[in-house]
């Protein structure tokens, strides 16, 4: 509750000074569901203030340039470095003139070249120190194994839930290899537990909610789907056995197409269900602004808190269904064929 | 805006017939009614996120 009312008053101080304040709400949820290079804990609309940490650009052009953001001051100046004019527009660095000056092409996209930017950003920040928040967890649950057979302290919250990740994901969906492949799905399912949860509090980090993101997991998922393949796996996908031979060559493009499409619908369904959530919860609270009267703005705020603890819901549920599915497609690629013909009758969807 | 209310509309049958399933096969044996339960998670995650993806990229 008092977590909410902090974000609700920063809103507030955000839209004040505008214009209309659909538009300041508008900018304030996209501004807060990008990635960006300013750790802001909260910031003043009208006078234009910023509180938070600048955090270190790294950026290649032609040389391993660093410096801290705060030499942007958020987008209003040009930060000259060894003749190179940087810009930040819209979260992303661009090179410019000496001016300054953003060409716009079509779409009103700019179109200014732009260095290779490695910088730490807050969700860089984010992830880092969620893995480390991972790594005391893990490392201090496995030593409690050392001295006791029933762990103590918080390592009895972690019990349960790994269990379930060995007996209820792993083991019926890769069979008798399962424990080569725990550990992915162990860092997997808290990976992004965690960064679900951070995600539903007012700091404004939003990880899993950007595709960028997504992508990598889903890229891992896939490389490891691809390498831990038997003979069965590839034969299945390019020559399937138990079929005539033309509609061999007809499956063996559909297969292919599948062998694609599973990573990237992973990938397509954590984005999609962690930013439609956190857009729907901002939206809501901006609406408590948009509308100031006595009636509409309780109502809204309560409605935010009802969307919040479904989004709490979304959080786990999206974290055990990508683990779910990861260990269902290593499944897939290790299992060890008894008989041909029958098992073609149960085959996973794909989507 | 029109295609918006169409894939919740899709959305909204796809679930209404998973829960409907389940119903009956959770009345036909109460026993399984842990793995039908999940079973049911499972694909209504599923079809969530097609429609996740559909709402963005309207």
């Amino acid at each position: 509750m008092v977590s909410l009312n902090l974000n609700a008053q920063e809103a507030e101080e955000e839209t004040t000074g505008k214009i209309d304040t659909k538009t300041g709400v508008k900018e304030f949820v996209g501004h807060h569901l990008k990635d960006s290079h300013y750790f802001t804990f909260f910031s003043d609309g009208e006078k234009g203030e910023h509180y938070g940490i600048p955090l270190p650009v790294i950026i290649w052009d032609g040389g391993l340039k660093v410096f801290s953001a705060s030499k942007f001051h958020h987008g209003e100046e040009l930060v000259e470095l060894d003749g190179n004019y940087y810009k930040l527009y819209h979260s992303k660095i661009y090179k410019t003139g000496p001016e300054g000056i953003i060409e716009y092409g079509e779409n009103h996209f700019p179109t200014n070249e732009r260095p290779l930017d490695f910088s730490i950003t807050k969700n860089v920040t984010a992830m880092i120190i969620v893995a480390l928040l991972m790594f005391l967890m893990f490392w201090s649950y496995a030593k409690n194994y050392q001295k006791r057979s029933i762990p103590k302290g918080f390592s009895r919250v972690l019990e349960p839930l790994v269990v379930y990740v060995r007996d209820e994901i792993a083991k019926p969906n890769i069979g008798p290899k399962y424990k080569k492949y725990m550990s992915f799905l162990l860092t997997v399912f808290f990976f992004i537990l965690i960064l679900n949860l951070v995600g539903l509090t007012p700091l404004g980090i939003n990880v899993t909610g950007n595709i960028a993101i997504t992508l990598g997991l889903a890229l891992i998922t896939f490389i490891i789907v691809q390498f831990s393949g038997n003979k069965h796996y590839w034969k299945h996908i390019f020559w399937m056995p138990g079929v005539p031979v033309p509609m061999k060559i007809i499956l063996m493009p559909i297969e292919v197409l599948g062998m694609l499409t599973k990573p990237f619908a992973l990938m397509i369904r954590l984005f999609a269900n962690m930013m439609a959530g956190h857009v729907v919860v901002m939206s809501l609270l901006g609406l408590i602004f948009v509308f100031q009267n006595w009636i509409a703005s309780p109502a809204f705020f309560g409605f935010t808190i009802f969307i919040s603890v479904i989004e709490l819901l979304v959080a786990f549920l999206q974290a055990y269904i990508f683990t779910l599915l990861s260990a269902l497609y290593i499944g897939m690629a290790v299992e060890e064929h008894e008989d041909h013909p029958k098992d073609h009758g149960e085959d996973i969807p794909v989507i | 805006m029109v295609g918006s209310g169409l894939i919740v509309i899709g959305a909204g049958i796809g679930l209404g017939k998973i829960g409907g399933s389940a119903m009956d096969a959770i009345a036909r044996q109460p026993e399984a009614t842990g793995k039908i339960q999940t079973a049911m998670i499972i694909i209504a995650a599923l079809l969530e996120g097609i429609a996740f993806a559909a709402l963005f990229a309207s």
